[in-house]
C-alpha cells in the first residue's frame, strides 16, 4: 500500500462540498419540477389524445428511454451551438434532464392515470358526483396516492443522476470534487466524502418524502 | 405415560398478547383428539407450535416422555419425522403438481425408493378421488381438490401422530364425507390424531376426547358426549348451543 | 437562422460522406461491443454476489447478525452512491494502491459494486414475494434450508426476479456511458472522439445515440415480453422507496 490517507485535509473542503449538495438539491428539484410538467402532459397526451399526439409521445418516450442521459447532453450540449444557440452549461443540463425525466415520468403518471378504474367513476357519478367533484373527491386523490411512491423514487434517482452536469462543469457535489480533487490529490478521501453525502441527503430526502407521504396522502411508506 | 403431551404451553406472536396461554393437553396412542373453540382462539396456533414452526414462550411438549427441545434443531427434526400436519390453507408447494407435493418430501428428504413412493403416492391420491389430477397444479385445482392432495402428502410421510387442522372447512358437502371417509378409516388403522374441527356431527362421533379453547386457553377438556349434552362451563355451553343450532 | 440551418445542412452532407465508412463502422462496432461486453460482465457478476449477499442477509442466527448488518449496510450505502461517483472513487483507489488494472477493468469492478447492491435487492424481494407459509410447510417437513430454496422457493422465485434483474441490466447499458469519462473506449467515447476529430455533434453523437437505442430498444421489448410471458404476480403494495426501483421498473408503452 503506497496512498497515504490524510482525511483532515480533505475534510476541511467540507463546508465547499456542502455548498455543492446545495446545488444537487437545487437543480434536481428544478429538473424533477420540469420533467414532472413534461410527464403530465405527456401523460395527459398519451391517455387522452388522438392517435397521432400518442404517437408522437410514444416517440419521444421510447427515444429517451432507450438513449444514454449523457449522450443526449453531449448531443445538445455540443450540438445546439452548431445552430448557433448558445446556452450555459446549467441550463444545458437542466434542459437535457427536463426532457430525459420527462420521458420516464410520462410513464410513471400514464400509470397513474390508468389506474382509475371505470367502476370507480361510475360508482361516484352513480352517487350523484358532477365532473368537478368526481376531479376534486375521487381522481385527483387516487392519482396522487398511486403516484407518490413512484415519484418520490424517481426524485431521490434524480439526485444521483445529476451528478453527471459535473461533466459539463457545472459545480454541484460531483463537480466541486472534480475541483478540489485536481488541486489537492486527495482524491479517494474526497469522493468517499461525496460518497457518504449523496448516502445522507438521500437518506434525509426519502426521510422527508415518507413523512409527506404519510400526512399528506397517507401513503405507507419506508425509507429502506 | 401419554404419547403425546402437552403441558402448559404459552406461545405469542408479538411477544405482548398470548395467543396460547398455558394449554395442557393429553393424547394416548390411537387417540383422537378434536380442538374446537371459536376463531381466533389458537387453535392453529397450538398445532404450530406443536409443529416447532412457532418458539413457545412456556411450557413443554413430551413425546412417548421425552421432552422436545425447540430450541435444538436434532429434537425438532426428530419430532417432525414422526408427526404430519395437514394446515388449515392447505399450503401446497405452488411449484409442483399434485403428484411431485406428494412424492417430494418422502424422495428427497426421507430418501426412499422414488419408484415405490410414487406407486404408493398414486394410490394415495386415487383413495382421495384424484387418481385423474396427479398433473395438475395447485392453482389448476379447487380449494377442496388442493385439501385432499394436502391430506394425501401428510399421509406419504407416514405419520405416527397427525394433525389435522380444519380439513372439511374448504370442501362442499358432498366432499366433506369423501375426507370424513378417509380419516374414519385411519382412525380405525389406529392412527394418533389432533383434530381442529367445525364439524360437529363428525367430532362427536371419531374424537376419544374433545377440548374446547377459548382466547388461547382450554376451557374444558371430556368425552364428546360431555362436551356437547352436558357442557360444565357457561362458555362452552354457549359456543356448543350456538354451533348445534346451526 | 434558416441560413445558418441551410450552411449546417451541408457541413453535415460534406462530413456524412467521409464519416460511414467502413473504418468507421469498424471502429464504432468495437466501442459498442465494449458498452455491451462491460454491461454483461458487470451485470452478471452482479447477480452471483447479488445471490450471495442475499443469502448471508437472510441467514437467520445471532452468531451472523454482524454479517447481515454489513450486507445491509452495503447494499444500503451503494444503492445511493452516483454511478459517476463510484467510477472515480474505484479509479483513484485502484491506482493509489499501486494496482495495475485496464480502464475496462475498473468499469467492470464499479458496475459490479452497483448492480449487487441493486440486483441483491430484486432478489430479495423476488425472494419475499414467495409467501412464508412455503418456507413453514417445507421446515413441518423437515426440509433443511437449502433444499427449501432448491425444491421450493428459487422455482418460484425466479419468475418473479428476472423481469426486473433484465430490466435492470438493460438499464444499465445506458448508465455505461458514462465510463467514457475515466477514458474507457466505448461507445460514448466515440462519440467524442469524431466530435473532437472535428465531425458536427449532429453527426458523431447522433450516430452514437442511434447505436445506443439500437442495443436498448430490442431488449426492452424482450424484457416486455419476457414480463408478459412469465406474467409475474408483482407485489401489489410496493409503496417502499427503493432507490431508483422506478427506472429499471418501467414497462410497456
Ligand atoms: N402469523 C401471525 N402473526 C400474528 N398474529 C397471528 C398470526 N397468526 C395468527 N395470529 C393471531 O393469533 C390468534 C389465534 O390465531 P389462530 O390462527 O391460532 O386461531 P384459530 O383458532 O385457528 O382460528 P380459526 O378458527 O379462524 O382458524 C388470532 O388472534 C390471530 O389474529
Ligand atoms: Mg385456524
Amino acid at each position: 500500500m503506497n496512498y497515504t490517507f490524510q482525511w483532515g485535509e480533505a475534510f476541511i473542503e467540507v463546508p465547499y462540498l456542502l455548498g455543492g449538495a446545495w446545488i444537487t438539491l437545487h437543480l434536481s428539484f428544478i429538473g424533477f419540477w420540469s420533467g414532472a410538467t413534461i410527464g403530465l402532459f405527456g401523460a395527459l397526451g398519451k391517455t387522452y389524445g388522438g392517435p397521432v399526439t400518442v404517437k408522437l409521445i410514444n416517440w419521444y418516450v421510447i427515444f429517451f428511454t432507450n438513449t444514454p442521459g449523457l449522450v443526449t447532453a453531449f448531443f445538445i450540449f455540443f450540438g445546439l451551438p452548431e445552430f448557433g444557440i448558445l446556452l450555459s452549461p446549467y441550463h444545458t443540463i437542466l434542459l437535457n434532464i427536463a426532457l430525459n425525466s420527462g420521458a420516464y415520468m410520462t410513464e410513471i403518471m400514464r400509470g397513474g392515470f390508468v389506474s382509475v378504474h371505470k367502476t370507480e367513476l361510475e360508482a361516484a357519478e352513480t352517487m350523484g358526483f358532477t365532473l368537478l367533484q368526481q376531479l376534486r373527491y375521487v381522481i385527483v386523490p387516487h392519482i396522487a396516492k398511486v403516484l407518490f411512491a413512484p415519484l418520490s423514487n424517481w426524485y431521490i434517482w434524480m439526485i444521483l443522476g445529476t451528478a453527471m452536469a459535473a461533466i459539463f462543469g457545472v459545480e454541484e457535489l460531483t463537480g466541486r470534487v472534480f475541483n478540489r480533487a485536481a488541486e489537492t490529490f486527495r482524491s479517494i478521501e474526497l469522493y468517499t466524502i461525496a460518497a457518504g453525502m449523496y448516502v445522507a441527503i438521500t437518506i434525509l430526502a426519502s426521510s422527508i418524502l415518507v413523512v409527506i407521504g404519510r400526512w399528506a396522502f397517507r401513503v405507507k411508506v419506508k425509507v429502506f | 405415560m401419554h404419547h403425546l403431551e402437552v403441558d402448559g404451553l404459552t406461545a405469542t406472536y408479538d411477544g405482548k398478547i398470548l395467543v396460547l396461554d398455558g394449554v395442557s393437553i393429553q393424547v394416548g396412542k390411537g387417540e383422537i383428539v378434536s380442538v374446537i373453540g371459536p376463531s381466533g382462539s389458537g387453535k392453529s396456533t397450538l398445532l404450530r407450535v406443536i409443529m416447532g414452526l412457532l418458539k413457545p414462550k412456556a411450557g413443554h411438549v413430551k413425546l412417548d416422555g421425552d421432552e422436545v427441545d425447540y430450541g435444538n434443531k436434532k429434537s425438532v427434526k426428530a419430532l417432525r419425522d414422526r408427526f404430519s400436519i395437514v394446515f388449515q390453507q392447505f399450503n401446497l408447494f405452488q411449484n409442483m403438481d399434485a403428484l411431485r407435493n406428494v412424492t417430494i418430501a418422502p424422495v428427497k428428504i426421507r430418501k426412499r425408493d422414488a419408484q415405490k413412493v410414487e406407486k404408493e403416492a398414486i394410490e394415495l391420491l386415487g383413495k382421495v378421488g384424484l387418481g385423474d389430477k396427479l398433473h395438475s397444479y395447485p392453482d389448476e385445482l379447487s380449494g377442496g381438490q388442493q385439501q385432499r392432495v394436502a391430506i394425501a402428502r401428510a399421509l406419504a410421510l407416514r405419520p405416527e401422530i397427525l394433525l389435522l387442522d380444519e380439513v372439511t372447512s374448504a370442501l362442499d358437502p358432498e366432499l366433506v364425507n369423501e375426507v370424513l371417509d378417509a380419516i374414519r378409516i385411519l382412525a380405525k388403522d389406529g392412527m394418533t390424531m389432533m383434530i381442529v374441527s367445525h364439524e360437529m356431527g363428525f367430532v362427536r362421533e371419531i374424537s376419544t376426547e374433545v377440548i374446547m379453547m377459548d382466547e388461547g386457553k382450554v376451557i374444558e377438556v371430556g368425552s364428546a358426549e360431555q362436551i356437547f349434552d352436558n357442557p360444565q362451563t357457561s362458555r362452552c355451553q354457549d359456543f356448543v348451543g350456538k354451533i348445534l343450532r346451526h | 437562422m434558416y441560413e445558418g440551418f441551410l450552411d449546417i445542412f451541408d457541413v453535415f452532407l460534406e462530413q456524412s460522406a467521409e464519416f460511414y465508412v467502413w473504418d468507421n463502422a469498424v471502429y464504432l462496432f468495437r466501442a459498442m461491443m465494449t458498452t455491451l461486453t462491460m454491461t454483461i460482465i458487470g451485470c452478471g457478476l452482479g447477480f452471483i454476489f447479488g445471490m450471495i449477499v442475499v443469502y448471508f442477509r437472510r441467514t437467520p442466527g445471532l452468531m451472523f447478525w454482524p454479517v447481515r448488518m454489513t450486507v445491509i449496510f452495503y447494499v444500503e450505502t451503494f444503492r445511493r452512491v452516483p454511478f459517476l461517483v463510484l467510477l472515480f472513487l474505484v479509479m483513484f483507489t485502484v491506482k493509489g494502491f499501486g494496482l495495475d488494472f485496464s480502464l475496462f477493468t475498473i468499469a467492470c469492478i464499479s458496475i459490479v459494486i452497483i448492480s449487487t447492491a441493486f440486483i441483491g435487492e430484486i432478489i430479495r424481494a423476488g425472494l419475499d414475494s414467495v409467501h412464508q407459509t412455503q418456507w413453514d410447510t417445507a421446515d413441518a417437513m423437515n426440509f433443511s434450508r437449502l433444499q427449501t430454496l432448491r425444491h421450493v422457493i428459487l422455482p418460484q422465485a425466479w419468475k418473479v426476479v428476472l423481469p426486473p434483474a433484465f430490466a435492470f441490466f438493460v438499464m444499465f447499458i445506458k448508465d455505461t456511458a458514462l465510463t467514457s469519462q475515466v477514458g474507457v473506449l466505448e461507445l460514448t467515447q466515440a462519440g467524442k472522439y469524431y466530435n473532437n476529430l472535428g465531425y458536427s455533434a449532429i453527426l458523431s453523437f447522433g450516430t452514437v445515440l442511434v447505436l445506443y437505442f439500437i442495443l436498448s430498444y430490442p431488449m426492452t421489448r424482450l424484457g416486455w415480453w419476457m414480463e408478459a410471458r412469465l406474467h409475474t404476480r408483482r407485489r401489489d403494495e410496493r409503496a417502499e422507496f427503493e432507490v431508483g426501483a422506478t427506472a429499471y421498473e418501467l414497462r410497456g408503452t
